[in-house]
Protein backbone atom coordinates (compact mmCIF):
# COMPACT_ATOMS: atom_id res chain seq x y z
CA UNK A 1 0.00 0.00 0.00
CA UNK A 2 1.49 3.28 -1.10
CA UNK A 3 -0.51 5.42 1.29
CA UNK A 4 -0.28 4.26 4.88
CA UNK A 5 -1.26 7.27 6.97
CA UNK A 6 -4.52 9.22 7.13
CA UNK A 7 -2.36 12.34 6.96
CA UNK A 8 -1.27 11.35 3.46
CA UNK A 9 -4.93 11.92 2.58
CA UNK A 10 -5.95 14.75 4.92
CA UNK A 11 -2.72 16.68 4.47
CA UNK A 12 -0.14 17.95 3.98
CA UNK A 13 -0.64 21.52 5.09
CA UNK A 14 0.96 23.34 2.22
CA UNK A 15 1.37 26.43 0.12
CA UNK A 16 -0.81 26.13 -3.01
CA UNK A 17 -1.62 25.52 -5.71
CA UNK A 18 -0.93 21.81 -6.34
CA UNK A 19 -0.19 18.95 -3.96
CA UNK A 20 1.58 16.91 -6.63
CA UNK A 21 3.17 19.77 -8.58
CA UNK A 22 3.96 22.07 -5.65
CA UNK A 23 4.09 20.17 -2.32
CA UNK A 24 5.40 16.91 -3.82
CA UNK A 25 7.95 18.87 -5.84
CA UNK A 26 9.13 20.74 -2.75
CA UNK A 27 9.60 17.43 -0.96
CA UNK A 28 11.70 16.01 -3.82
CA UNK A 29 13.91 19.11 -3.76
CA UNK A 30 14.23 18.88 0.00
CA UNK A 31 15.35 15.25 -0.05
CA UNK A 32 18.06 16.20 -2.56
CA UNK A 33 19.21 18.95 -0.22
CA UNK A 34 19.20 16.72 2.84
CA UNK A 35 21.12 13.98 1.04
CA UNK A 36 23.67 16.49 -0.20
CA UNK A 37 23.91 17.69 3.39
CA UNK A 38 24.60 21.36 2.71
CA UNK A 39 23.55 24.26 0.55
CA UNK A 40 24.61 23.62 -3.06
CA UNK A 41 26.18 26.23 -5.32
CA UNK A 42 24.28 25.10 -8.39
CA UNK A 43 21.13 23.16 -9.22
CA UNK A 44 20.11 21.69 -12.56
CA UNK A 45 16.57 20.36 -12.72
CA UNK A 46 15.09 18.32 -15.57
CA UNK A 47 11.30 18.07 -15.75
CA UNK A 48 9.34 15.30 -17.45
CA UNK A 49 5.73 14.61 -18.42
CA UNK A 50 3.08 16.72 -16.71
CA UNK A 51 5.83 18.45 -14.71
CA UNK A 52 7.44 19.65 -17.96
CA UNK A 53 4.15 20.79 -19.46
CA UNK A 54 2.68 22.66 -16.52
CA UNK A 55 5.47 23.57 -14.11
CA UNK A 56 5.16 27.30 -14.54
CA UNK A 57 1.47 27.34 -13.71
CA UNK A 58 1.85 25.12 -10.68
CA UNK A 59 4.96 26.76 -9.30
CA UNK A 60 6.76 23.42 -9.60
CA UNK A 61 10.03 25.20 -10.35
CA UNK A 62 9.58 27.50 -7.37
CA UNK A 63 8.71 24.56 -5.11
CA UNK A 64 11.64 22.37 -6.21
CA UNK A 65 14.07 25.20 -5.53
CA UNK A 66 12.26 25.91 -2.24
CA UNK A 67 12.90 22.29 -1.28
CA UNK A 68 16.56 22.61 -2.26
CA UNK A 69 16.67 25.61 0.10
CA UNK A 70 15.38 23.23 2.83
CA UNK A 71 11.88 24.77 3.02
CA UNK A 72 9.00 22.52 4.11
CA UNK A 73 5.71 22.33 2.15
CA UNK A 74 4.02 24.93 4.37
CA UNK A 75 6.94 27.36 4.50
CA UNK A 76 5.70 30.64 3.04
CA UNK A 77 9.21 31.43 1.78
CA UNK A 78 8.56 28.87 -0.99
CA UNK A 79 6.70 31.56 -2.93
CA UNK A 80 9.95 33.57 -3.22
CA UNK A 81 12.32 30.61 -3.53
CA UNK A 82 13.75 31.61 -6.93
CA UNK A 83 14.58 35.10 -5.67
CA UNK A 84 16.05 33.75 -2.44
CA UNK A 85 18.23 31.28 -4.38
CA UNK A 86 19.46 34.11 -6.60
CA UNK A 87 20.30 36.26 -3.56
CA UNK A 88 22.30 33.36 -2.13
CA UNK A 89 24.20 33.07 -5.39
CA UNK A 90 22.88 29.60 -6.23
CA UNK A 91 22.85 29.00 -10.00
CA UNK A 92 19.54 27.46 -11.04
CA UNK A 93 18.78 25.88 -14.41
CA UNK A 94 15.60 24.17 -15.63
CA UNK A 95 15.22 21.88 -18.64
CA UNK A 96 11.93 20.64 -20.07
CA UNK A 97 12.49 17.08 -21.28
CA UNK A 98 10.46 15.30 -23.94
CA UNK A 99 11.36 11.77 -22.84
CA UNK A 100 8.44 9.69 -21.57
CA UNK A 101 9.06 8.40 -18.03
CA UNK A 102 7.20 5.68 -16.10
CA UNK A 103 5.46 8.32 -14.01
CA UNK A 104 3.99 11.56 -15.43
CA UNK A 105 5.29 13.72 -12.59
CA UNK A 106 9.02 13.11 -12.68
CA UNK A 107 11.89 15.45 -11.86
CA UNK A 108 15.63 14.88 -11.98
CA UNK A 109 17.55 17.07 -9.57
CA UNK A 110 21.30 17.44 -10.07
CA UNK A 111 23.00 19.71 -7.57
CA UNK A 112 26.44 20.32 -6.21
CA UNK A 113 29.27 22.64 -5.25
CA UNK A 114 33.01 22.78 -5.97
CA UNK A 115 33.69 19.55 -4.08
CA UNK A 116 30.86 17.19 -4.80
CA UNK A 117 27.60 16.67 -6.63
CA UNK A 118 24.48 14.53 -6.32
CA UNK A 119 21.80 13.48 -8.75
CA UNK A 120 18.42 12.02 -7.90
CA UNK A 121 15.19 11.26 -9.70
CA UNK A 122 11.94 11.79 -7.80
CA UNK A 123 8.32 11.14 -8.69
CA UNK A 124 5.34 12.92 -7.20
CA UNK A 125 2.61 10.30 -6.88
CA UNK A 126 -0.30 12.49 -5.77
CA UNK A 127 -1.59 14.25 -2.67
CA UNK A 128 1.87 15.60 -1.84
CA UNK A 129 3.45 12.18 -1.56
CA UNK A 130 6.68 11.49 -3.41
CA UNK A 131 9.18 8.73 -3.95
CA UNK A 132 12.86 8.89 -4.78
CA UNK A 133 13.41 6.30 -7.51
CA UNK A 134 17.04 6.89 -8.39
CA UNK A 135 20.13 8.22 -6.64
CA UNK A 136 23.44 8.78 -8.44
CA UNK A 137 22.36 6.27 -11.06
CA UNK A 138 21.17 3.64 -8.55
CA UNK A 139 17.54 2.55 -8.71
CA UNK A 140 15.91 2.64 -5.28
CA UNK A 141 12.58 2.68 -3.51
CA UNK A 142 12.35 5.25 -0.75
CA UNK A 143 8.96 6.38 0.55
CA UNK A 144 10.19 9.50 2.34
CA UNK A 145 7.87 8.53 5.20
CA UNK A 146 10.42 7.00 7.56
CA UNK A 147 13.89 8.15 8.50
CA UNK A 148 16.23 6.52 6.03
CA UNK A 149 19.94 5.87 5.77
CA UNK A 150 21.68 5.78 2.41
CA UNK A 151 25.08 4.11 2.45
CA UNK A 152 27.36 4.11 -0.57
CA UNK A 153 29.84 1.25 -0.19
CA UNK A 154 32.20 -1.10 -1.97
CA UNK A 155 30.50 -4.32 -3.04
CA UNK A 156 32.37 -6.60 -0.58
CA UNK A 157 31.29 -9.28 1.87
CA UNK A 158 30.61 -8.03 5.39
CA UNK A 159 29.78 -4.46 4.40
CA UNK A 160 26.06 -4.94 4.99
CA UNK A 161 26.58 -6.91 8.21
CA UNK A 162 28.84 -4.16 9.55
CA UNK A 163 26.19 -1.50 9.05
CA UNK A 164 23.33 -3.57 10.45
CA UNK A 165 25.44 -4.50 13.49
CA UNK A 166 25.95 -0.86 14.35
CA UNK A 167 22.21 -0.15 13.95
CA UNK A 168 21.40 -3.14 16.17
CA UNK A 169 23.83 -1.96 18.83
CA UNK A 170 22.00 1.38 18.99
CA UNK A 171 18.60 -0.36 19.05
CA UNK A 172 17.54 0.99 15.68
CA UNK A 173 15.03 -1.20 13.91
CA UNK A 174 15.15 -1.64 10.13
CA UNK A 175 11.74 -1.43 8.47
CA UNK A 176 12.83 -1.82 4.87
CA UNK A 177 16.19 -2.44 3.26
CA UNK A 178 17.41 -2.55 -0.29
CA UNK A 179 20.86 -3.15 -1.77
CA UNK A 180 21.78 -2.20 -5.32
CA UNK A 181 24.99 -2.32 -7.31
CA UNK A 182 25.90 -1.40 -10.82
CA UNK A 183 28.47 -4.15 -11.31
CA UNK A 184 29.79 -6.97 -9.16
CA UNK A 185 32.63 -5.84 -6.92
CA UNK A 186 32.14 -2.17 -7.75
CA UNK A 187 30.26 0.63 -5.97
CA UNK A 188 26.97 -0.30 -4.32
CA UNK A 189 24.20 1.43 -2.39
CA UNK A 190 22.31 0.37 0.70
CA UNK A 191 18.92 1.99 1.27
CA UNK A 192 17.77 1.44 4.84
CA UNK A 193 14.45 2.73 6.14
CA UNK A 194 14.42 2.72 9.93
CA UNK A 195 11.89 3.27 12.71
CA UNK A 196 14.08 5.58 14.78
CA UNK A 197 16.07 8.67 13.99
CA UNK A 198 19.76 8.02 13.34
CA UNK A 199 21.98 10.41 15.26
CA UNK A 200 25.10 12.03 13.86
CA UNK A 201 27.49 9.94 15.97
CA UNK A 202 25.95 6.72 14.65
CA UNK A 203 26.43 8.03 11.12
CA UNK A 204 30.11 8.66 11.89
CA UNK A 205 30.41 5.16 13.28
CA UNK A 206 28.96 3.69 10.10
CA UNK A 207 31.20 5.87 7.99
CA UNK A 208 34.31 4.62 9.80
CA UNK A 209 33.60 1.01 8.80
CA UNK A 210 35.79 -0.59 6.12
CA UNK A 211 34.38 -0.38 2.57
CA UNK A 212 31.91 2.35 3.46
CA UNK A 213 32.32 5.37 1.18
CA UNK A 214 29.52 7.78 2.01
CA UNK A 215 26.61 7.93 4.44
CA UNK A 216 23.60 10.20 4.24
CA UNK A 217 20.33 10.27 6.10
CA UNK A 218 16.84 11.56 5.63
CA UNK A 219 14.96 12.42 8.79
CA UNK A 220 11.26 11.92 9.31
CA UNK B 1 -5.81 -2.71 8.53
CA UNK B 2 -8.56 -2.28 5.93
CA UNK B 3 -7.81 -2.58 2.24
CA UNK B 4 -11.16 -1.63 0.76
CA UNK B 5 -14.49 -0.06 1.65
CA UNK B 6 -16.14 -3.43 2.35
CA UNK B 7 -13.50 -4.22 4.98
CA UNK B 8 -13.75 -0.71 6.42
CA UNK B 9 -17.53 -1.00 6.83
CA UNK B 10 -17.19 -4.53 8.21
CA UNK B 11 -14.61 -3.39 10.80
CA UNK B 12 -16.82 -0.52 11.93
CA UNK B 13 -19.98 -2.59 12.14
CA UNK B 14 -18.45 -5.63 13.83
CA UNK B 15 -16.87 -3.48 16.52
CA UNK B 16 -19.86 -1.16 16.63
CA UNK B 17 -17.69 1.94 16.18
CA UNK B 18 -17.89 4.76 13.63
CA UNK B 19 -15.68 4.81 10.50
CA UNK B 20 -13.71 7.71 12.00
CA UNK B 21 -12.79 5.54 14.99
CA UNK B 22 -11.48 2.77 12.72
CA UNK B 23 -9.22 5.35 11.05
CA UNK B 24 -8.06 6.83 14.36
CA UNK B 25 -7.17 3.37 15.73
CA UNK B 26 -5.31 2.44 12.57
CA UNK B 27 -3.33 5.68 12.58
CA UNK B 28 -2.38 5.20 16.26
CA UNK B 29 -1.08 1.74 15.45
CA UNK B 30 0.74 2.73 12.26
CA UNK B 31 2.46 5.74 13.83
CA UNK B 32 2.91 4.22 17.26
CA UNK B 33 1.31 7.34 18.71
CA UNK B 34 -1.31 8.06 21.35
CA UNK B 35 -4.88 9.05 20.54
CA UNK B 36 -4.16 12.58 21.78
CA UNK B 37 -1.20 12.98 19.42
CA UNK B 38 -3.13 11.74 16.40
CA UNK B 39 -6.15 13.92 17.20
CA UNK B 40 -3.92 16.93 17.77
CA UNK B 41 -2.36 16.64 14.30
CA UNK B 42 -5.82 16.51 12.76
CA UNK B 43 -6.90 19.54 14.81
CA UNK B 44 -3.98 21.46 13.35
CA UNK B 45 -5.17 20.55 9.85
CA UNK B 46 -8.73 21.57 10.77
CA UNK B 47 -7.44 24.97 11.91
CA UNK B 48 -5.65 25.48 8.59
CA UNK B 49 -8.87 24.61 6.71
CA UNK B 50 -10.92 26.99 8.80
CA UNK B 51 -8.49 29.86 8.23
CA UNK B 52 -8.49 29.27 4.47
CA UNK B 53 -12.31 29.21 4.34
CA UNK B 54 -12.59 32.37 6.46
CA UNK B 55 -10.05 34.15 4.29
CA UNK B 56 -11.78 33.11 1.08
CA UNK B 57 -15.29 34.19 2.10
CA UNK B 58 -14.21 37.49 3.61
CA UNK B 59 -11.36 38.69 1.42
CA UNK B 60 -11.34 39.39 -2.27
CA UNK B 61 -8.53 36.86 -2.84
CA UNK B 62 -7.00 36.99 -6.32
CA UNK B 63 -4.55 34.58 -7.93
CA UNK B 64 -1.33 35.82 -9.56
CA UNK B 65 -2.68 34.99 -13.01
CA UNK B 66 -5.90 36.87 -12.33
CA UNK B 67 -7.95 33.89 -13.55
CA UNK B 68 -9.69 33.19 -10.26
CA UNK B 69 -10.70 34.86 -7.04
CA UNK B 70 -13.61 36.67 -5.47
CA UNK B 71 -16.32 34.18 -6.43
CA UNK B 72 -16.75 32.73 -2.93
CA UNK B 73 -17.39 36.26 -1.74
CA UNK B 74 -19.89 36.92 -4.57
CA UNK B 75 -21.90 33.88 -3.59
CA UNK B 76 -21.91 34.89 0.09
CA UNK B 77 -23.33 38.29 -0.91
CA UNK B 78 -25.97 36.60 -3.08
CA UNK B 79 -26.95 34.29 -0.23
CA UNK B 80 -27.67 37.34 1.92
CA UNK B 81 -30.28 38.57 -0.59
CA UNK B 82 -32.48 35.57 0.18
CA UNK B 83 -33.16 35.02 -3.53
CA UNK B 84 -31.17 31.78 -3.84
CA UNK B 85 -33.07 28.83 -5.29
CA UNK B 86 -30.81 26.13 -3.86
CA UNK B 87 -30.82 25.71 -0.09
CA UNK B 88 -28.59 27.89 2.07
CA UNK B 89 -26.46 24.97 3.31
CA UNK B 90 -25.81 23.80 -0.24
CA UNK B 91 -24.76 27.21 -1.53
CA UNK B 92 -22.78 27.99 1.60
CA UNK B 93 -20.86 24.74 1.00
CA UNK B 94 -20.29 25.72 -2.61
CA UNK B 95 -19.01 29.14 -1.54
CA UNK B 96 -16.73 27.72 1.15
CA UNK B 97 -15.35 25.08 -1.22
CA UNK B 98 -14.49 27.81 -3.72
CA UNK B 99 -13.05 29.93 -0.91
CA UNK B 100 -10.47 27.26 -0.14
CA UNK B 101 -9.51 26.78 -3.78
CA UNK B 102 -9.26 30.50 -4.39
CA UNK B 103 -6.83 30.77 -1.48
CA UNK B 104 -4.96 27.77 -2.90
CA UNK B 105 -4.73 29.35 -6.36
CA UNK B 106 -3.32 32.48 -4.76
CA UNK B 107 -0.50 30.37 -3.26
CA UNK B 108 -2.06 30.68 0.17
CA UNK B 109 -1.85 28.04 2.91
CA UNK B 110 -4.30 25.14 2.67
CA UNK B 111 -4.57 21.51 3.74
CA UNK B 112 -4.67 18.98 0.87
CA UNK B 113 -7.87 16.85 1.05
CA UNK B 114 -6.84 14.62 -0.68
CA UNK B 115 -4.97 17.01 -2.99
CA UNK B 116 -4.57 20.78 -3.21
CA UNK B 117 -6.59 21.05 -6.40
CA UNK B 118 -9.47 19.26 -4.66
CA UNK B 119 -8.92 20.85 -1.25
CA UNK B 120 -12.24 22.71 -1.26
CA UNK B 121 -14.85 19.97 -1.09
CA UNK B 122 -14.16 18.39 2.32
CA UNK B 123 -13.78 21.62 4.35
CA UNK B 124 -16.40 23.46 2.26
CA UNK B 125 -19.11 20.95 3.12
CA UNK B 126 -17.96 20.67 6.74
CA UNK B 127 -18.02 24.39 7.49
CA UNK B 128 -21.41 24.83 5.80
CA UNK B 129 -23.03 21.95 7.68
CA UNK B 130 -21.47 23.33 10.86
CA UNK B 131 -23.88 26.28 10.60
CA UNK B 132 -26.85 23.92 10.75
CA UNK B 133 -25.86 21.18 13.18
CA UNK B 134 -23.35 22.96 15.42
CA UNK B 135 -20.94 20.05 15.78
CA UNK B 136 -18.36 19.91 18.57
CA UNK B 137 -14.70 20.32 17.63
CA UNK B 138 -14.32 16.59 18.22
CA UNK B 139 -17.11 15.80 15.75
CA UNK B 140 -15.43 18.03 13.18
CA UNK B 141 -12.12 16.23 13.66
CA UNK B 142 -13.97 12.93 13.30
CA UNK B 143 -15.42 14.20 10.04
CA UNK B 144 -11.87 14.53 8.72
CA UNK B 145 -10.87 11.05 9.91
CA UNK B 146 -13.99 9.55 8.30
CA UNK B 147 -13.32 11.28 4.98
CA UNK B 148 -9.66 10.31 5.30
CA UNK B 149 -10.60 6.64 5.71
CA UNK B 150 -12.47 6.63 2.40
CA UNK B 151 -9.74 8.63 0.68
CA UNK B 152 -7.19 6.13 2.00
CA UNK B 153 -9.01 3.33 0.16
CA UNK B 154 -9.22 5.31 -3.09
CA UNK B 155 -5.55 6.33 -2.91
CA UNK B 156 -4.41 2.75 -2.42
CA UNK B 157 -6.78 1.03 -4.85
CA UNK B 158 -7.11 3.67 -7.56
CA UNK B 159 -5.47 7.10 -7.57
CA UNK B 160 -5.84 10.58 -6.13
CA UNK B 161 -3.67 12.21 -8.78
CA UNK B 162 -5.08 14.18 -11.70
CA UNK B 163 -1.96 13.39 -13.71
CA UNK B 164 -2.58 9.67 -13.20
CA UNK B 165 -6.40 9.47 -13.15
CA UNK B 166 -7.95 12.75 -14.23
CA UNK B 167 -10.16 15.06 -12.16
CA UNK B 168 -12.39 12.14 -11.16
CA UNK B 169 -9.41 10.97 -9.06
CA UNK B 170 -9.08 14.35 -7.37
CA UNK B 171 -12.39 16.20 -7.05
CA UNK B 172 -14.21 12.89 -7.60
CA UNK B 173 -12.40 11.30 -4.65
CA UNK B 174 -12.87 14.40 -2.49
CA UNK B 175 -16.59 14.42 -3.27
CA UNK B 176 -16.99 10.77 -2.31
CA UNK B 177 -14.94 11.30 0.85
CA UNK B 178 -17.07 14.30 1.89
CA UNK B 179 -20.36 12.51 1.14
CA UNK B 180 -19.32 9.57 3.34
CA UNK B 181 -18.18 11.86 6.16
CA UNK B 182 -21.40 13.90 6.06
CA UNK B 183 -23.38 10.69 6.56
CA UNK B 184 -21.38 9.82 9.68
CA UNK B 185 -21.69 13.35 11.08
CA UNK B 186 -25.46 13.24 10.53
CA UNK B 187 -25.80 9.94 12.38
CA UNK B 188 -25.96 7.54 9.42
CA UNK B 189 -24.51 4.04 9.42
CA UNK B 190 -21.11 3.00 8.00
CA UNK B 191 -22.96 1.25 5.18
CA UNK B 192 -24.83 4.45 4.37
CA UNK B 193 -21.47 6.24 4.26
CA UNK B 194 -20.29 3.72 1.66
CA UNK B 195 -23.49 4.25 -0.35
CA UNK B 196 -23.05 8.02 -0.22
CA UNK B 197 -19.46 7.71 -1.43
CA UNK B 198 -20.53 5.38 -4.24
CA UNK B 199 -23.39 7.65 -5.36
CA UNK B 200 -21.16 10.73 -5.28
CA UNK B 201 -18.22 9.13 -7.10
CA UNK B 202 -20.45 7.54 -9.75
CA UNK B 203 -21.44 11.02 -10.78
CA UNK B 204 -17.84 12.14 -11.09
CA UNK B 205 -16.65 9.23 -13.25
CA UNK B 206 -14.93 10.24 -16.44
CA UNK B 207 -14.21 13.77 -15.29
CA UNK B 208 -11.01 14.87 -17.00
CA UNK B 209 -8.19 17.05 -15.70
CA UNK B 210 -7.87 19.88 -18.22
CA UNK B 211 -6.67 22.98 -16.39
CA UNK B 212 -6.34 26.12 -18.50
CA UNK B 213 -2.67 27.07 -18.82
CA UNK B 214 -1.90 24.19 -16.47
CA UNK B 215 -2.98 26.32 -13.53
CA UNK B 216 -5.01 24.88 -10.64
CA UNK B 217 -7.68 27.49 -11.26
CA UNK B 218 -9.97 27.03 -14.29
CA UNK B 219 -12.01 24.84 -14.01
CA UNK B 220 -10.68 23.50 -10.67
CA UNK B 221 -12.28 26.12 -8.42
CA UNK B 222 -15.75 25.57 -9.88
CA UNK B 223 -15.32 21.80 -9.99
CA UNK B 224 -14.82 21.94 -6.23
CA UNK B 225 -18.00 23.98 -6.05
CA UNK B 226 -19.94 21.28 -7.88
CA UNK B 227 -18.18 18.57 -5.88
CA UNK B 228 -19.46 20.14 -2.67
CA UNK B 229 -23.05 20.28 -3.89
CA UNK B 230 -22.80 16.73 -5.27
CA UNK B 231 -21.45 15.50 -1.90
CA UNK B 232 -24.31 16.99 0.11
CA UNK B 233 -26.90 15.68 -2.34
CA UNK B 234 -25.39 12.18 -2.33
CA UNK B 235 -25.24 12.18 1.48
CA UNK B 236 -28.89 13.23 1.73
CA UNK B 237 -29.83 10.48 -0.73
CA UNK B 238 -27.98 7.84 1.29
CA UNK B 239 -29.47 9.13 4.56
CA UNK B 240 -32.90 8.85 2.95
CA UNK B 241 -32.20 5.15 2.51
CA UNK B 242 -31.22 5.13 -1.16
CA UNK B 243 -28.58 2.51 -1.95
CA UNK B 244 -25.99 2.34 -4.69
CA UNK B 245 -26.65 -0.56 -7.07
CA UNK B 246 -22.92 -0.80 -7.75
CA UNK B 247 -20.92 -1.41 -4.55
CA UNK B 248 -18.53 1.36 -3.55
CA UNK B 249 -15.37 -0.71 -4.14
CA UNK B 250 -16.46 -1.49 -7.68
CA UNK B 251 -17.14 2.19 -8.36
CA UNK B 252 -13.60 2.97 -7.14
CA UNK B 253 -12.23 0.23 -9.39
CA UNK B 254 -14.20 1.60 -12.35
CA UNK B 255 -12.76 5.04 -11.64
CA UNK B 256 -9.25 3.58 -11.70
CA UNK B 257 -9.81 1.82 -15.01
CA UNK B 258 -11.41 4.87 -16.60
CA UNK B 259 -8.37 6.87 -15.47
CA UNK B 260 -6.01 4.39 -17.07
CA UNK B 261 -7.80 4.52 -20.41
CA UNK B 262 -8.03 8.32 -20.38
CA UNK B 263 -5.70 9.94 -22.94
CA UNK B 264 -2.74 11.87 -21.56
CA UNK B 265 -4.01 15.08 -23.12
CA UNK B 266 -6.78 14.98 -20.49
CA UNK B 267 -4.59 14.18 -17.50
CA UNK B 268 -3.15 17.42 -16.16
CA UNK B 269 -1.04 18.22 -19.21
CA UNK B 270 -3.01 21.31 -20.31
CA UNK B 271 -3.19 19.86 -23.82
CA UNK B 272 -6.87 18.94 -24.15
CA UNK B 273 -10.37 19.71 -22.95
CA UNK B 274 -11.00 23.22 -21.64
CA UNK B 275 -7.28 23.99 -21.78
CA UNK B 276 -7.38 23.51 -25.57
CA UNK B 277 -10.44 25.70 -26.22
CA UNK B 278 -9.83 28.96 -28.10
CA UNK B 279 -10.44 30.94 -24.92
CA UNK B 280 -8.33 28.55 -22.87
CA UNK B 281 -5.44 28.97 -25.30
CA UNK B 282 -5.90 32.73 -25.44
CA UNK B 283 -5.77 32.98 -21.63
CA UNK B 284 -2.69 30.82 -21.60
CA UNK B 285 -0.94 32.97 -24.19
CA UNK B 286 -1.85 36.07 -22.22
CA UNK B 287 -0.49 34.66 -18.95
CA UNK B 288 2.76 33.16 -20.26
CA UNK B 289 3.18 35.11 -23.46
CA UNK B 290 3.21 31.79 -25.32
CA UNK B 291 0.95 28.77 -25.71
CA UNK B 292 2.16 25.60 -23.97
CA UNK B 293 1.61 23.27 -26.93
CA UNK B 294 3.57 25.47 -29.30
CA UNK B 295 6.80 25.36 -27.35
Amino acid sequence: MKYRSVFDIIGPVMIGPSSSHTAGAARIGRVARQLFGREPKWVEISLYGSFAKTYKGHGTDVALVGGVLDFDTFDERIVNALTIAKEKGIRVKFTEEDAVMDHPNTAKVHLGDDEDDLELVGISIGGGKMEIVELNGFKLGLSGNSPALLVVHNDRFGAIAGVSNILAKHEINIGHMNVARKERGQQALMTIEVDQNVEEKIMKEVESLPNILQVAKIND
Amino acid sequence: MFRNVAELVELAESKNIPISEVMILQEMEFRGKTREEVIKTMETNLDVMEKAVERGINEDVRSHSGLTGGDALLLQEYLKTGKALAGDILLDAVSKAMATNEVNAAMGTICATPTAGSAGVVPGTLFAIKEKVNPTREQMVRYLFASGAFGFVVANNASISGAAGGCQAEVGSATGMAAAAIVELMGGTPEQSADAMAIALKNMLGLVCDPVAGLVEVPCVKRNAMGASNAITAADMALAGIKSRIPCDEVIDAMYKIGQSMPNTLKETAQGGLAATPTGRALEAKIFGVSLDKK
